[in-house]
């Protein structure tokens, strides 16, 4: 989340040039760092170059010291306590430590710093800093033969340990910025500029260097400190660990089996992760303690970031079998990465397996090497560059200054893969799942019917879940969809009991880091694992992959027998116990689970290396024990012993059953599952022929089952976007909710837990009341219990969504009987015994005395913070969306567009003045309809980061459902599914965020940009980050809000309840000084006034409200959504079904009414007479009474009611500002368009519209977004269709920052020579664009980068011509642009649905994954193997000579000749000149279906059919296809 | 979840009844079953609704919503649907014990609150709950659970109605000796004797009695507690007592000339009607012959239906049937909106076979009994009706006001009153001491330390009819049901 980059001499060569470039580069890349409350603090900046000795040389002269040769002592970077007493006392330690360990001081040097430039924040928390000057003693470093930075880090190790803790306690820094005699790292909580003038140093000449990393930060994971700015020791990091919590877990793990003789004492060294830094520093821990063990550091990288190689054919034998063979060691440090690397010696970069951040480089004739994460931050003529291109994914790139030349990929990795025969181990070793003995299943007869109900009784199975999960699971492969959110009670509110899995939701990645596309993106994920012991990580042998490696984490009955039985050296497996005496209650629990962690150290010690939990055996006497508390228990206890890396654990349980219960228990440390109770289900309804009317067998059904668990695990890691199982495994992805604090500490260690909640004896308590229903009673029911979990069922759990909720709020909305609303919202706020939700927990405290309500503000002022929730068009009808509208509009409220665009026709005012333009336009991942028209039309756009139904991932709209007047609006074809990515891919990250939400607000100045998060941990953090980026609004939705399609086990297990996201939110605003900068809003089953009090009270100014009016409209909760047969006409497309659509504007503007009455009556109580005087008020707050003995008694809340010490002192401040943002957004001051394009195009304006506007003008990396601000203009004065073409042609020279052209509307002209950043043509609106080299530069055109990530991202109409090639993701989410290129990289034309694009030149990996519409040609020159390369699940290749329609050639043809003239591209000149003889090399890539369609729709146009009947018609026969 | 778009593609069907002028020729089951693939059919246009408002069985706006034994319904309409009948059997008993009898009887509140009806007509829910038990008996699926342990304690039942056989078949089940007491010489109460044989066929009761009794449920008939066995012996001998006796005085029609001849209870009527079917097929002549009278059944309920019904087989030569309600619309009124119990006008089976052989609805609506004209023996000669209109007062209470003008006088040699009941019969109560509510019934309620079915006397309980008032079969199983928890619990010590 930030700018990084490099710049080195090849041959070595120091300058203070280099260093003086460095800092210019890192000026340049200011934009994508973070900034404060405080305009002056940064998030953090930093610089690692050589040491630089001269410098220091000249210092120490000064001194009357001496200086040993360069190389010959080390210097380390000190953060120190700025009070002396306590500086020169870890100084004096700090010189104990260097001398024990045979080193001698030579000085400690103040560095000198420039307080002034500091911003406030950052004055206040700076350091003592200091440089310490080591070098060591005569007799010890070279005779021991270990080199000097190794005793440098000892010194480092234990001073941070020693003295580390001593700081810690008394609150005062104590760190190593570095210390090495390579390397130095000047840092802090600065922004760019600030760097060079902060430390004087960095300004001196004598400061020389051949190498330099930047890094300027923009932090959203953790909050910005002097010590977290970048460099770290070895590494830059630009991106987010996801696994983090596992790796470090198995790292402390692991460290314990290494030894090294590198390191002779490994105690000094440990731990050898910091846990008190960010992932990104953790990462650095990792990666030097690999390097200083021996390893090259190219190497160690290898090992933490390893490529996807289990499913690349390309990838060659001994690479492969390196990666495979380090994957036994350990497992990937998965998530976003870029990073760059150095030991001073060596400078190199590398980027994950996804390659979600951009790297681009360049080489230069006088032998330096560039490389940022933007091209154009460094002014390099063009004739001097020899070479441009950009880091691809899992590519790295590595200059050695020694060898003064560049190591490309290729030989770095071979190098790494030939040094041992890692392909001859894993043969030897590495054994498959499949190729273990064969032994018949435990011996005994199948489970009887009874014996079966009893076991699915005990372990709390019901029909719902036989029916609505294992059913479908085993018929289709599928884990199952449902509509509408969750509104069940809380685990730990329900009176029920439930199972332990049901008290942990899932995390998921928003903002900081994308989720991944899991299934069109199939290269980069796997869910093999390998189980038995690990080795020393640090000495590679065969020993280390003596494993079992299993296809999938989920294993049958007979594999698992296949494990036990094996008999195999070094892989024994031993089973214990998963049970305890039902009898013993609470305490008999604790005493298994112990017994069960002796039983498991003993194995261990006797030389197990599987270990098989199992609750077979469970009987009247016995009752299991949670199999997830046992897992976690168990991976807890043997991380603190040591052991944990000795043995693998495996799940044999009746318990788990659905891909929530998978995932957590591999979320903490098991390698896989054998959930045999969901297999005896799957059998005994297959023996009754129950699956797909007895069509299925046993095999396919339990096949299908385990694909579907399969399935679902890549879905949930994807939301995190984490891509193999095998880094997942003890990643503890999850968040508890309901947990007590020492329950999670000793068996759920590091899970956040925010509310507390319940502890052993209650979940041993859970159990025992299932088993004795099973085991104890007199009578058998001869059936499962009905199951009330996503369905409302009569005496079961209690729903927000009764009948009785329903019907009143629907008669109340319709007759306008305040007294029956009344009804309804005392039944839901059940004062008396809470409602299963948190807010149900808290009550209003009476502080001060109630007013009558006619002094409480007015309705309509509170009716303007009401909101309705994104829907979209296509998800409901026509008429609910516009009902919605009209409604919102009248009470002054604003209704969402949802993700489906808008018919422009809803822009203008009904007669009788009604308006049924949504308020606020939604941008989400799919950008369907996002056009500069769309935006302009808004008062406010939503930017969806996430949506509560499923958090971390995409949707789909299923072909039925595509309409010709929904494709129409989306701009796609009708009868073909369309798929909203789970990612945005522009935004991988906060700094590609606040880049969107730049181009937002250029693309319509007039909007407000809001950002909507789920809740979740740490959500406040992450807003804090949206904050910095400039959002005007965040919306933190709960995890149960939501109407879109999901799977059930996202509706209901991700994310967590608004109360607790947004409270932190708030506080974390408060707390930064952030809060005034935002409005916040809450949405997420918020039914009454109450609620919406609640909300209030804790932080939000607005309101959302998505299920409550659609029921006001009619709906009575079918929850079939997804399957457009909504019967009440509101989320259906079925004409038949809408003409049942009984809903008016009047009931919505009814509810809506009810509710800001019903708030006002609540003011009235409390005594206060605005809103906004109620906002953030969480002292009127408190906890409600529980009766003893229910579980909510154990539940606190009290870190909801905290309330930051400037909330008390801002309590009558108004967080609530007006609609529009200030007219001018000064922050678009300095934007090219206003600066220079605006004025150019005054004529324009001026009705001349017949004269041509151009002019030529210079650009650099820092102008952004350039054309949008004045595109918005255009289409704000001229409507949807613009300015004639061309009426504005603006030509540039340089390197165009991000989003060059973005959302461009027809009449526009862009053209560039020279280079662009990423996003170039995004959203692009009918403009035009043209990038091309200067022709004075040095390099090939066609085999040049020229333009960035991510181009033409959600273009909708419009032309681009790109002479050069493109990187990933080229033309994603296309749905009308005709575009050329020259070459473009991985996921070209994903998901694209309408359009034209030639590629004149090679593609990358996975080309048109998800690709439904829009034709794809590319000039296969070479004859290269396409079919590889492209995802052909959607899509057919053909030579495009083989095509029917001859016009078809014609009209590419059209388009390269336009090429041509724009761009001057002599490839394609080529091409027309041999365009007979190269025709054939000519391949057309189609999306199937769409082809169909448009021959359905051309066949019935030929009948003689309108254009819209064809569509209508066409789209009729492939339903009843 | 039946078939996505069952519910659009198919129509509703019901199961058929047989011709009406056939069928009142005997005493047979009016209904012809469909089917089989015809009920798949129908049970695929089950919406399987999140929110299933069918099996709500709750009181919304002072109207029945859904099923009052929350009948699993979309769970096992959607088993029919796939053909999983023995599955679908066993959902179904899960809530009702009784299917049988509310496949018949019941007017079937889910289908007045199903939510296909918003989009054209309710499932045919009844039809399908009674295919299902049908198909149970038939196929030999219904067969005696025994429980596995008794308990040693025991229960008497008083009353063998709906209600106390489901409390005696919850109670059995969870292991208690349950001996059921009726007066009368049939177990069954009103399935036997209230609820003529064209709707619920004698060997329907008889079989499920039979299925009870060898699940180890002793059934004492011609047994009149209170008369024959003293309460204080049945409490001596049973652990605890359920009163399910039933809302057996029926309510009186106060107008002159009521002391004449010929006028008679509708329960009188039907019950004699039954027995002397049932023990000599109406050859012994103990019953009350309509047979060549002009007849006139007072009231608008089932209960008026059924002596329509009954009548008619009787030949009797003319039939009116005077509601004092005018007639109700054909659709929901505003005030009567889904998913309430829908107040529309509705022909019943009575009305339709009145209509084949009469050529007329049996009805006249919005008139009342104003007097019984002597035929000066001392029976009745005719009915003088007149026009009514029924209005509430502020209060809520019906008040009744006699159109001038509109009277008519009606013919009839036989009358009668099916306008409803008072509660359970008093002497029983008396001799428990067991109190009663302010509507007669007996007090046992919210508040009561026995839980919502306890009396104020400890370990006497009440269900049914008895304690509610006169009400539908399924609101008596319900009951019947719930009783038995709590006298569980109170046996248990819990």
């Amino acid at each position: 989340m930030c700018g990084i980059g490099f710049i080195v001499n090849i041959n070595g060569n120091k300058s203070h040039d280099t260093v003086d470039q460095a800092l210019q580069m890192l000026i340049r890349l200011s934009h994508r760092g973070g900034q404060g409350a405080d305009p002056h603090s940064g998030d953090g900046a930093g610089i690692l170059t050589q040491v630089p000795h001269e410098l220091l040389a000249d210092w120490c002269a000064e001194q009357g010291a001496d200086l040993p040769e360069a190389g010959g002592y080390g210097v380390g970077m000190l953060f120190l306590p700025t009070d002396d007493a306590a500086r020169l006392d870890y100084e004096a330690r700090l010189e104990r430590i260097v001398r024990q360990e045979g080193f001698r001081l030579l000085a400690w040097r103040t560095v000198p710093v420039e307080v002034e430039v500091l911003g406030a924040s950052a004055r206040s928390t700076k350091p003592a800093i200091r440089q310490l000057l080591v070098t060591p003693l005569a007799q010890t470093a070279l005779a021991e033969g270990w080199s000097m930075e190794r005793h440098l880090y000892v010194i480092r190790k234990r001073a941070e340990r020693e003295i580390g803790g001593i700081a810690e306690r008394s609150g005062h820094p104590f760190y190593f910025a570095s210390l090495s005699a390579r390397t130095i790292v000047y840092k802090g909580l600065l922004l760019p500029d600030q760097l060079p003038a902060f430390y004087a140093d960095l300004q001196d000449a004598r400061y020389t260097s051949a190498l330099a990393l930047v890094h300027s930060r923009f932090s959203t994971n953790t909050f910005p400190s002097w010590e977290r700015a970048h460099p770290n020791r070895y590494a830059i990091h630009n991106g987010e660990i996801n696994t983090i919590k596992g790796n470090v877990n198995w790292m402390l793990a692991r460290e314990t089996k290494c030894s090294s003789e590198q390191f002779p004492d490994m105690l000094k060294i440990r731990p050898i992760i910091d846990a008190s830094g960010s992932d990104s520093s953790m990462l650095d821990n990792c990666l030097e303690f690999l390097h200083l063990s021996g390893r090259p550091l190219a190497q160690a990288v290898m090992m933490m970031i390893p490529e996807p190689w289990a499913k690349d054919p390309l990838m060659n034998e001994g690479k492969k079998a390196f990666y495979e063979y380090h994957s036994c060691l350990m497992e990937p440090w998965d998530g976003p990465a870029a990073i760059a690397f150095s030991d001073g010696r060596q400078i190199g970069a590398c980027l994950d397996r996804n390659g979600l951040r951009p790297a681009r480089y360049c080489v230069t004739d006088d032998g330096r090497v560039i490389l940022a994460s933007e091209v154009g931050v460094i002014d390099i003529p063009p004739e001097r560059i020899v070479r441009q291109d950009r880091l691809r994914p899992g590519q790295m790139l590595l200059v050695d200054t020694e060898l003064g030349r560049i190591l490309p990929d290729e030989e770095i990795k071979a190098t790494a893969a030939s040094e041992r025969p890692y392909r001859a181990w894993l043969d030897e070793q590495l054994v498959d799942l499949a190729q273990l003995a064969d032994r018949p299943a435990q011996e005994g007869e199948p489970l009887d019917e009874r014996q079966l109900l009893q076991l699915q009784r005990c372990f709390g199975y019901t029909f719902e879940e036989c029916h609505k999960l294992l059913k479908p699971l085993a018929e289709q492969g599928e884990d199952p969809v449902g509509s509408m959110g969750y509104d069940g009670p809380l685990a730990v509110l329900s009176d029920k009991p439930q199972l332990l899995y049901n008290y942990f939701k899932q995390m998921f990645a928003q903002v900081t880091n994308p989720p991944i596309d899991a299934f069109l993106e199939e290269m980069i994920t796997s869910i093999e694992s390998t189980i038995g012991s690990e080795g020393n990580l640090l000495r590679p042998g065969p020993g280390n992959c003596r494993r079992i490696r299993l296809p999938a984490p989920i294993v049958t009955d007979e594999e698992l027998q296949r494990i036990r039985d094996n008999r195999l050296p070094g892989l024994r497996a031993v089973t214990l116990p998963m049970l305890f005496v039902a009898s013993a209650g609470g305490k008999g629990l604790k005493r298994a689970l112990g017994e069960l962690f002796q039983a498991a150290d003993q194995a261990i010690d006797e030389g197990a290396a599987v270990l098989i939990l199992s609750d077979r055996g469970v009987g009247s006497r016995m009752a299991p024990i949670p199999a997830l508390l046992a897992v976690a228990g168990l991976h807890h206890h043997l991380i603190r012993s040591g052991r944990r890396t000795a043995a693998s654990l495996l799940v044999e349980s009746a318990e788990p059953r659905e891909v929530h219960h998978v995932a957590l228990l591999l979320g903490y440390g098991a390698s896989a599952v054998n959930p045999y109770l969901a297999f005896a289900s799957i059998e005994q309804m297959q023996r009754d022929g129950r699956l797909a009317e007895g069509r299925l067998s046993r095999e396919q059904a339990i096949a299908h089952y385990m694909r579907g668990i399969g399935k679902g695990i890549l879905k949930v890691m994807a939301k995190m976007g984490i891509s193999t199982v095998q880094s997942y495994i003890g990643a503890q992805i999850f968040e508890a909710i309901g947990i007590s604090q020492d329950t999670v500490d000793k068996y759920f260690t590091r899970t956040p837990s925010s509310i507390g909640g319940i502890g052993i004896a209650t979940i041993a308590g859970e159990t025992l009341q299932r088993h004795a229903a099973a085991f104890a009673a007199e009578e058998q029911a001869p059936v499962l219990e009905s199951g009330d979990d996503l369905q409302w069922r009569s005496g079961g759990e209690p729903h927000l969504y009764s009948p009785h909720a329903i019907h009143s709020l629907q008669q109340a909305c319709r007759t306008g009987n305040y007294g029956l609303y009344k009804q309804y919202s005392q039944s839901l706020d059940g004062e008396s015994d809470g409602s299963g939700t948190l807010r149900g927990l808290l009550q209003f405290a009476a502080v001060r005395q109630a007013i009558p309500l006619d002094q409480v503000e007015p309705v309509e002022m509170v009716l303007r913070r009401f909101k309705s929730g994104a829907m979209s068009f296509g998800s409901i009808s026509k008429e609910a969306h516009e009902t919605l509208a009209i409604a919102m509009n009248r009470i002054g409220g604003k209704s969402n567009s949802g993700e489906g665009g808008e018919d422009s026709a809803r822009y203008v005012p009904d007669a009788n003045g009604d308006r049924r333009a949504s308020a606020i336009k939604q941008v989400a991942s799919g950008r369907f309809g996002v056009t500069s028209h769309y935006l302009v039309n808004a008062s406010e756009i939503q930017i969806k980061m996430a949506q509560g139904a499923k958090p971390g991932e995409g949707g789909q709209l299923p072909a039925h459902k595509v309409y010709p007047w929904v494709a129409a609006v989306r701009g796609s074809t009708p009868g073909v599914e369309l798929i909203s990515p789970p990612p945005h891919h522009d935004i991988y990250s906060i700094e590609d965020l606040a880049e969107l939400i730049f181009d937002l607000k250029n693309a319509n100045p007039q909007a407000r940009i809001n950002v909507k998060l789920v809740s979740e941990a740490g959500v406040g953090t992450i807003a804090a980050g949206v904050a910095k980026a400039q959002a005007d609004v965040i919306l933190i939705s709960g995890f149960d809000g939501g109407t879109g399609a999901a799977t059930r086990s996202s509706i209901k297990h991700a994310g967590m309840p608004w109360e607790i996201g947004l409270a932190e939110t708030h506080q974390t605003l408060v707390e930064n000084g952030l809060r005034g900068r935002v409005r916040l809003e809450a949405d997420g089953k918020l039914m009454t006034g109450r609620d919406v009090v609640v909300a209030a009270m804790l932080g939000a100014d607005e309101f959302g409200f998505a299920t409550l009016p659609l029921v006001a409209m009619g709906c009575v909760m079918m929850r079939v959504c997804h399957l457009d047969t909504c019967p009440v006409g509101i989320a259906t497309q079925n004409p038949e079904l809408r003409a049942k659509f009984a809903g008016k504007p009047e009931h919505v503007e009814q509810f809506m009414r009810f509710i800001a009455q019903e708030v006002r009556e609540w003011m009235a109580r409390l005594g206060i007479r605005k809103m906004s005087e109620l906002i953030g008020r969480a002292d009127l707050l408190q906890l409600r009474d529980v009766p003893a003995g229910r579980k909510a008694a154990a539940v606190d809340l009290s870190a909801l009611l905290r309330r930051p010490k400037e909330a008390q002192l801002a309590a009558d401040k108004t967080f609530f500002m007006d609609d529009a943002p200030d007219a001018s957004r000064s922050e678009l001051d300095l934007t090219l368009d206003r600066q220079k394009l605006l004025p150019l195009s005054e004529s324009v304006w001026n009705g001349l519209r017949t004269e041509r506007v151009q002019a030529i003008l210079p650009i650099r990396n820092t102008d952004r977004s350039v054309g949008t601000l004045l595109g918005s203009e255009v289409t704000r004065r001229f409507g949807a269709q613009g300015l004639p073409e061309d009426t504005i042609q603006l030509h540039f020279h340089g390197a165009a920052g991000q989003s060059f052209g973005a959302f461009v509307p027809k009449g526009i002209t862009l053209t560039l020579e020279g280079q662009a950043n990423d996003y170039v043509g995004k959203g692009l609106s009918g403009g035009k664009l043209a990038v091309f080299p200067p022709s004075k530069a040095a390099f090939v055109p066609e085999e040049s980068m020229i333009v960035g990530n991510v181009a033409l991202f959600g273009a909708t109409s419009g032309e681009a011509y790109i002479r050069g090639v493109a990187g990933e993701r080229f033309c994603v989410r296309n749905s009308g642009a005709d575009v050329v290129v020259e070459g473009v990289g991985n996921h070209g034309c994903e998901y694209m649905t309408g359009g034209r694009v030639v590629i004149l030149g090679n593609i990358g990996k996975n080309f048109a994954a998800g690709m439904s519409g829009g034709i794809a040609y590319i000039w296969n020159r070479n004859g290269a193997a396409l079919e590889p390369l492209c995802n052909r699940k959607l899509v057919e290749i053909a030579p495009l000579d083989a095509c029917e329609d001859e016009n078809e050639a014609q009209q590419v043809r059209g388009l390269i000749e336009r090429h041509v003239k724009y761009t001057h591209s002599e490839q394609a000149q080529f091409l027309l000149d041999h365009w007979e003889r190269s025709l054939h090399q000519l391949v057309r890539v189609i999306p199937r279906d769409y082809k169909r369609m448009l021959q359905t729709i051309e066949r019935f146009r030929q009948t003689g059919a309108s254009g819209e009947e064809a569509e209508l018609a066409a789209f009729q026969a492939r339903k009843q296809a | 979840m039946g078939k996505t778009t069952g519910f659009i593609e198919y129509r509703r069907e019901s199961m058929h009844t047989r011709n009406p002028a056939d069928r009142s020729g005997d005493w047979r089951d009016l209904y012809e079953p469909l089917p089989e693939q015809r009920l798949q059919t129908q049970g695929a246009r089950c919406m399987d609704c999140a929110v299933p408002f069918c099996q709500t069985g709750e009181m919304l706006d002072g109207s029945v919503v859904g099923c009052p034994v929350h009948n699993l319904i979309p769970e096992w309409n959607d088993l029919v649907y796939r053909g999983q009948w023995k599955e679908a059997l066993d959902r179904l008993h899960a809530t009702n014990n009784f299917p049988e009898f509310t496949g018949r009887a019941c007017p079937a509140p889910c289908e007045g609150s199903c939510v296909a009806s918003l989009v054209e007509s309710p499932v045919a829910i009844k039809t399908i709950e009674r295919a299902i038990i049908d198909k149970g008996f038939a196929e030999g699926w219904v067969v005696p659970r025994i429980p596995l342990r008794r308990t040693g304690k025991t229960v008497a039942i008083v009353g063998s109605g709906p209600a106390g056989l489901a409390c005696a078949a919850q109670l059995n089940q969870a292991g208690h000796l349950v001996t059921v007491f009726e007066r009368h010489d049939r177990i069954g109460g009103l399935l036997t004797y209230g609820i003529p044989k064209m709707k619920i066929e004698q060997d329907v009761v008889d079989r499920r009695v039979n299925v009870l009794r060898e699940e180890g449920i002793r059934f004492e008939t011609g047994i009149d507690i209170g008369r024959d066995v003293t309460a204080e012996q049945l409490r001596a001998q049973f652990d605890a007592i359920v009163l399910c006796t039933g809302a057996t005085v029926p309510r009186d029609l106060q107008a002159a000339g009521r002391e004449l001849k010929g006028i008679h209870y509708a329960m009188d009527f039907l019950h004699l009607n039954t027995k002397s079917l049932l023990d000599s097929g109406h050859r012994d002549g103990r019953f009350l012959s309509a047979e060549g009278k002009d007849v006139i059944v007072i009231g608008g309920g089932d209960t008026a239906t059924d002596c329509v019904s009954t009548a008619l087989r009787h030949r009797c030569r003319s039939l009116v049937q005077f509601d004092i309600y005018p007639q109700k619309p054909l659709h929901r009124g505003a005030g009567n909106p889904w998913p309430l119990w829908p107040v529309v006008h509705k022909v019943d089976s009575g009305q339709e076979e009145a209509q084949a052989l009469f050529g007329r609805d049996s009805r006249e609506f919005a008139v009342s009994a104003a007097e019984f004209v002597s035929d000066g023996q001392g029976g009745v000669a005719g009915v003088r009706g007149v026009g009514v209109t029924i209005a509430k007062d502020a209060s809520g209470n019906r008040t009744q006001t006699e159109i001038s003008g509109s009277e008519r006088l009606w013919p009839a040699q036989l009358v009668l009153l099916a306008i409803g009941f008072r509660g359970p019969e008093n002497g029983l109560l008396q001799q428990m001491g067991v109190a009663t509510d302010g509507r007669s019934n007996i007090a046992a309620g919210r508040g009561s330390d026995q839980g919502r079915y306890g009396t104020n006397v400890p370990g006497v309980f009440a269900a049914g009819d008895a304690r509610r008032g006169a009400s539908l079969i399924v609101w008596a199983i319900r009951e019947g049901r719930e009783a038995a928890e709590e006298c569980h619990r109170y046996l248990m010590g819990g």
